[in-house]
This record gives structure tokens, sequence and C-alpha cells, in this order.
């Protein structure tokens, strides 16, 4: 297994296109993202976002560019091989996507029974452990998903999306629909994963204060373009009229 | 004054096409569609059969629908079997009594029953029980992305949500028409002997005489050939949906319109094919 320096990128996006039928969503991203770092994926509603995300993992295939993911290039890829891919994936879905049939255990326990040949007892141990570093008590263990407050099914679906050790893992707006006190402890549970596991973490959002608060990198879209990519700092001072009225309405316009 | 500019402006907008053009082209366009989606159907089905091959095995969901589709459907397909013998026995008896043709009322039955009314009976039963469940689950882990979960953790989703469900209801459904026979002719014969008073002896003697294996026979392929299709086009119907709750339901109402129909036209098929 080779290994990745930081500063090599580990998702290598060049001249993604796609449309359905006559709408052209993605048309022309160029992103690339180093191993290892915090990426945030701004823009508004209808930019593109999930599309360009579903595009990462091989969901979609474009109607032209190429997706290269730690050397490999994902668009001529069948089934078989995009599964090997995905191994090094882990997803957290914005409304967390818990496989409801199953208690809280068996949804974490899911991707390692499906993939590694472990005994029950390891799959605890790991299990248990993905579950503390989410901060998760040991009676929601037994709890259906339909038990779960938001903010809780959130804190499942990261567990489950980091239990195979992934290099990567996506998030989809995953501040969305919660609360001031919750979203902060979600960036802080992306912040954990990136910090203790060494995960390269991918976010859409549009919430500003969020993406500012854990990226090391913002890539700011706007219909299907990459308008702006950088550190945080770089990102905020940007003189592009579309960027500077989207970061308006967090940080004012007279600041 | 923007009125005015509106009525001016409106000729000008092209002439929206005839009535009769218009509804000709609405019949070309859903047939063009039915046809497209059977071509989906199809090739799902195929894909069905590609995944089904494929390790690995997952003994426990096949289980899990086996015994969803096939054993919880038992006693719904026994209770229907018998009283449709009975039924059935009730009402050609009144007939067969007009010219003193009683004993026939067994035979008839039993050659009505295994040939077209169990298979098509069951298949509806599993219908209404199973494949309604089966398109709303698979829909709604379509619209809350569980399928989608399911594939980004390397997990096909056609092998592990569709093919236990359409071997569950292959193998499930002419094991329960199997049922519904049995219990259908001990229905018959309630009615017959019990309430017609008709002795036991005729009854079973003339039937035998009547019904031959191959009858049955013909009755577990159709039942084989409807459990393929109705699993198939509940869990394509559940697959596919999309837009929320709505979607679902939408979904749901399709699968059970278009597996009653495809049940009937297959009958129909199938029994021009066997013969």
């Amino acid at each position: 297994m080779a290994a990745t320096t930081p500063s090599q990128p580990i998702i290598e996006i060049v001249d993604l296109q796609k449309s359905f039928g006559e709408n052209k969503v993605l048309t022309g991203i160029n992103l690339s993202i180093p191993a290892g770092n915090t990426c945030v994926i701004l823009g508004g509603s209808g930019s593109g976002k999930t599309v360009l995300m579903k595009h990462m993992i091989g969901l979609l295939k474009p109607d032209q560019g190429q997706v290269v993911v730690d050397g490999e290039d994902l668009v001529p890829m069948g089934a078989e091989d995009l599964e090997r891919v995905r191994h090094k994936f882990g997803m957290v879905f914005q409304a967390a996507a818990l496989f409801d049939s199953m208690n809280v255990y068996d949804n974490v326990a899911f991707p390692l029974r499906e993939h590694r040949g472990m005994s029950e007892a390891e799959i605890r141990t790991l299990v248990r452990s993905k579950l503390d570093l989410m901060g998760l008590p040991r009676s929601a263990e037994e709890k259906f998903p339909a038990d779960l407050s938001g903010g809780m099914r959130k804190r499942v679906g990261l567990a489950r999306a980091i239990v195979m050790n992934p290099k990567i893992v996506l998030y989809d707006e995953p501040t969305t629909g919660l609360d001031p006190i919750t979203t902060d402890y979600v960036d802080e549970m992306i912040l954990a994963a990136q910090r203790e596991l060494g995960i390269t973490s991918v976010v859409i959002s549009h919430d500003i204060s969020s993406a500012f608060n854990i990226a090391d990198q913002i890539a700011f879209l706007s219909k299907g373009v990459i308008l702006e990519q950088g550190t945080p700092e770089q990102v905020r001072a940007s003189r592009h009229p579309a960027v500077e009225v989207f970061m308006q309405t967090w940080f004012g316009k007279n600041d | 004054m923007a009125s005015e500019n509106a009525q001016q402006a409106e000729p000008q907008q092209p002439k929206a096409p005839h009535p009769v053009t218009q509804s000709i082209e609405s019949v070309g366009r859903g047939f063009i569609d039915t046809i497209a989606e059977l071509g989906a159907l199809v090739t799902l089905g195929f894909e069905v059969a590609r995944w089904g091959v494929r390790r690995p095995y997952r003994w426990q969901n096949l289980f899990f629908q086996l015994d969803f589709v096939g054993v919880g459907s038992v006693f719904i397909v026994l209770l229907t079997g018998l009283f449709t013998g009975m039924v059935f026995a009730h009402q050609s008896s009144r007939a067969f009594e007009m010219f003193d043709a009683e004993s026939l009322v067994g035979p008839t039955v039993a050659l009505t029953l295994t040939r077209e009314l169990a298979p098509v009976f069951s298949a509806l039963m599993v219908t209404m029980r199973a494949g309604s469940a089966m398109c709303t689950e698979l829909g709604t882990m379509r619209v809350s992305e569980q399928v989608d979960a399911l594939e980004t953790m390397a997990v096909n989703p056609i092998q592990y949500l569709l093919v236990p469900r359409v071997i569950a209801g292959l193998v499930m459904v002419p094991i329960l028409t199997l049922l519904f026979d049995t219990s259908g002719i001990l229905g018959s014969y309630f009615v017959s002997v019990t309430v017609k008073g008709l002795s036991a002896g005729t009854f079973l003697s003339r039937t035998r005489q009547w019904l031959d294996p191959v009858d049955v026979y013909e009755g577990l392929i159709k039942g084989a050939v409807f459990g393929l299709a109705v699993a198939l086009i509940c869990c394509f119907k559940g697959y596919n949906a999309s837009g929320g709750a709505k979607g679902v339901g939408k979904a749901t109402t399709e699968a059970m319109v278009s597996s009653a129909l495809s049940i009937f036209i297959l009958d129909f098929l199938v029994g021009v094919l066997l013969h």
C-alpha cells in the first residue's frame, strides 16, 4: 500500500461535467483535495454540491471528466472495481440513512460483518470504540434509529462511516437541520474523526460558520463551477462577486 | 396598459396543437413509456439473476424473506383456498344438480383449482401481503438514501435487497399454490359430502379419476412464473421510487396494479404455451 504524503491530492477532479437531461448541473469542475485535510465545499441550494459528492464515490457517472481517487480514475470502472475503491470511503448522509430495520449496534457493525471475516468479539470491540469516540452511551446500542434524536442519528451515521477505518469520509450537509449547539457538536465530531484517525474529510455544506470552524480548505461552488478554492482566509478575502455576496450573509456587509 | 400589452402579445405565442393531435400524442407517449418501463424491468430481472449467482450468498436474508413471503402467507392462503373450494363446490353443485351430475363436482373443482385458481389466487394474496411490503420497504429505503448508503459501503443493493426477495417469490408461490390446492379440495369435499350429501367414495374416486398430476404441475409452473413476476415488479417499483412519502405511495399503488394485471396476462400466456 503506497503511503500518501499529506501534500499529495487524494481526490483529484478534472473537468467534471454532468447534465440531467437539459439541465447542466456541473459545467467543468476542477478540484484537488490533499490527503489528511478537511475540505469544505460551500455552495447554495442547487449549486450541484450533492451531485459533485456522488461523483466522488462513483454513485454517478459523469458525462465528461476524470475523478481520480488515490491514483485511480473511477470514471471507466465497472461495479466490481468501484466496490473495491469504495472501501476507502465512508459516507455520512444528510438524514444519516441508518438502516431502520437494525438497531444502533448492528448499523455500526454492518460494514464489518459484510466485509471483514471478524469474530463477533472483535466486531464488538471495534464498534464500541467508534461509539465511544462519538460519545454515544452503551444504553443507545439497543435503540432503533426511529427512537433517536437528529443529533444522535448523525453520530451513529458517522460511527458507521468510520468503523472500517476509511481514508476518506464524505459528509453530505452534516449540520443541516440541527440547532446551533448540536451543530457545534457535529463540527467537533468531524474534527475528532480527522484528528484521531487521520482521515481526509470532504464536507458539503451551505453553513458558513460551520465551514470556517472545521475547514483547512474551502471550495466555493456556484452554478456547477468552483469559483474559489483555498484556505478559509483566502476564500474570505475573495473579490469574486458571487462569493462576496454569499460571505456577506454571514459576516455582514461592512466587515 | 399592461393587460393590453399582454393581449397583443398573445397571438404570437405558438399555437396549441389540435386536441386530436394532442390525444394521439399522449396515447403514443404512454405506450412508449410502458415499453421503456417493461425494458427496464426485464433488465433488472437479468441484473438480479447475475447478482444472484455471485458470492457472497446471504443465507440469513434469504431465509428471512422465505419466511416472510411463504410462511407468513400460509394462513391467508389456506383460508382463501378453503372458501374458494367451498363456494365453487356450492355453486357448481347447483348447476350439476340440473342434469344429475353432482358426482362431477369434485373433479370440476379440483381441476379448476389446480390449473387456474390456486396459482392465481395464491399469487394475488402474496402480492397484497408481501409484495406491498416489499415495495414500500424498498421505496422508503430508496428515498431515505439507505440504498445509497448500502452502495457507499460497497454492498451491492441488488444483491443484498432484491435477490432474496425475488428468490422468495419464485420458490414460495408454488408451495403456497400446493397448500391452496389442498385446502380448496378439502373445502369442496366438505360442501359436497357434508352439506350436499354426496357420498365420500364417489367424490374421491371421481376426483382421482379425472385429476392428473400434470394438472398440478401446470399450476406449480404458473405459481413459479407469477411469483417471479410479482416479486420482481414490486421490487422494481420500490427500488426506483422517488419523491418522498408520496412517491413511495404512488410506487406501491402502481406495483399492486401492475402485479395483479401481470398475473392475469401471464396466466393466459403460460396456459397457451403449455398446451
